[in-house]
């Protein structure tokens, strides 16, 4: 299979030739496929952001590549902007972003720009609005009435509204209750799989990543570090404390439990692994 | 993008120009600019231009940042050594096309315009380059200070600076971020005529705004739970204090100044 987005040794520079020269990314490679949940992990300055900028084309590599189904984004002016609608990227806190005086016409502002029909643009809204649980009767109200989870999902829906068969979120439940914070988790899983999406999650919530990536990407300064499924990239859960993320509870409890001398497997990262595996040590059934 | 706009910047370096009083810097702006104004002969600019590339040397900076950020300001620049090219009565003509004379005093003036010119930018440049905007306007609340007899709110006046200083950067940044959140979903602030440009601009704007307003709400409220009441009793942090090398770089200064008068005076 051909994977849908990847780059290759994709570097990044900012302020060139400045005494604020500084190398934000060096060297990644990466690649993701249709249909697939990632998540890219890494603490503040590690790069992250400015990678996912470069997916869509709003960053310009200082060397390598990124490829849109196997075309170079940068090859024509009309292809980067071809691809910004193909790649949605929904950026940190993005309700700040939001600007019309009714919900409706917020969502529409990417449609619009793709120059679609005015009856698509209408059928788009209603799906993204549904698909990000909001009611009809929102539509019409000003964003800035709603509340923060609700604002949030408006500008979610703003980008699904262009239905771009990547989707990137930059830590899309910062700053949110618990309900909103899974009430958006929900709607990105929806919308991964009615569109056989590639969906990319930047998250600092390790117990997130581990429970719903197919695959992670671990960022340590500007470099990919550690990749693969999670059960692979929590094996190396000692070098994530090392780079100052934390990993998650299970994976914790495991380690320190081997660490005195228990026999645990190492790719132990959620409750459910933990309490198998320490039942197979005791011996014993689950005794409810 | 906006980020490479070096105009009004501050370049960190451990230089002795960096290291300066901003008062001395100050005033010494002010007598290098009087300076520029009354010179005007070869031999003055000559020595102007000397002063400028001893500052330029000693802070350490590198010439290409100073050329960059006249750049923006090229336009005018050389809008007004056209004029003065243009424009300059005179009796030595050199080309005569239709009405304009192009006069070898012309050519003089718009020269010595040009010159003038870069150098007052770049003399400017030179302190908000090599000084921090929170030093900058300490140093200019405490040469205000005077004015405080005659009620005029210097200490407010000062923060007020202060404050603009301090969040031009996080405005550039939160600008450059909407903009690219905008593009994402396909704004196009490139292309077509000045109409669509400005319309173009509002979805930008509009976050903008609101995210000023709640940023000037946020500071109000932080200040006040520190009990900020203006500047009666106030203390500083960092005291500024004149040092030998502030009192030998006003002496240069004050020296430059007045060995062009006196150039002017004697006709040289």
């Amino acid at each position: 299979m051909k994977p849908i987005i990847s780059t290759e040794n994709l570097t990044h520079v900012y302020s060139m030739g400045t005494p604020f020269e500084h190398t934000a990314i060096r060297d990644v490679c990466f690649e993701a496929y249709a249909g697939e949940y990632l998540c890219v992990i890494g603490h503040t300055g590690s790069g992250k952001s400015t990678f996912i900028q470069h997916l869509n084309g709003l960053l310009k590599p200082t060397s390598g590549v990124v490829r849109f189904e196997g075309e170079d984004i940068h090859k024509s002016k009309a292809f980067t902007r071809d691809v910004r609608f193909r790649v949605g990227l929904v950026f940190q806190y993005p309700e700040y972003q939001l600007f019309e005086e009714t919900c409706y016409k917020d969502i529409a502002f990417g449609p619009k720009n793709m120059g679609l029909a005015k009856e698509e643009i209408d059928r788009r809204v209603h799906m993204a609005a549904a698909m990000a649980n909001l009611d009809e009767e929102l539509l019409a109200r000003q964003p800035f009435d709603l509340s923060g989870g609700q604002k949030r999902r408006v500008a979610i829906a703003g980008v699904m509204a262009m239905q771009p068969s990547v989707l990137i979120l930059d830590e899309p439940t910062a700053g949110l209750d618990p309900d909103s914070r899974a009430e958006v988790m929900r709607n990105v899983e929806n919308y991964r799989r009615t569109m056989n999406a590639c969906v990319i999650m930047v998250s600092h919530s390790m117990e997130d990543a581990a429970r719903n990536a197919d695959r992670l990407f671990v960022f340590h300064d500007g470099r990919l570090e550690i990749t693969g499924a999670p059960a692979e990239v929590f094996r190396h859960s000692k070098e994530l404390q090392d780079m100052g993320l934390t990993v998650p509870l299970a994976a914790q409890v495991a380690m320190g439990l081997r660490a005195r001398g228990l026999p645990l497997p190492e790719d132990i990262y959620t409750n459910g692994q933990l309490i198998e595996a320490l039942l197979a040590v005791k011996g014993g059934e689950p005794d409810a | 993008m906006l980020k490479d706009i070096t105009m009004g910047q501050y370049f960190p370096a451990p230089s002795v120009i960096h290291r300066l009083d901003p008062r001395t810097k100050i005033i010494g702006l002010i007598l290098y600019i009087a300076a520029l104004f009354t010179a005007k002969s070869y031999c003055s600019y000559l020595l102007m231009a000397l002063m400028l590339a001893c500052i330029i040397a000693l802070s350490t900076l590198r010439l290409k940042m100073l050329i960059k950020g006249l750049k923006p300001l090229i336009i005018i620049i050389v809008f007004t050594a056209v004029l003065n090219l243009l424009f300059t009565e005179g009796e030595h003509v050199l080309i005569q096309v239709w009405k304009l004379r192009l006069t070898l005093e012309g050519v003089r003036t718009a020269g010595f315009m040009l010159a003038r010119l870069v150098m007052l930018i770049m003399g400017s440049f030179m302190l908000t380059y090599t000084t921090p905007p929170m030093t900058l306007t300490d140093g200019i609340e405490r040469l205000l200070s005077p004015l405080k007899k005659i009620r005029v709110p210097v200490h407010e006046l000062a923060m007020m600076m202060s404050i603009a200083l301090r969040f031009i950067p996080t405005l550039v940044e939160e600008t450059d971020k909407i903009m690219s959140a905008q593009k994402a979903r396909g704004a196009d602030f490139e292309t077509g005529g000045l109409i669509r440009r400005a319309k173009a601009l509002l979805p930008v704007l509009v976050p903008l705004f609101i995210s000023a307003f709640r940023r000037a709400d946020e500071l109000a409220v932080a200040m006040e739970s520190r009990c900020y009441h203006g500047g009666e009793g106030r203390t500083r942090m960092n005291v500024l204090v004149m040092k030998r090398r502030d009192w030998i770089a006003l002496a240069v200064c004050l020296a430059v100044l007045a060995a062009v008068i006196a150039l002017a005076v004697f006709g040289l």
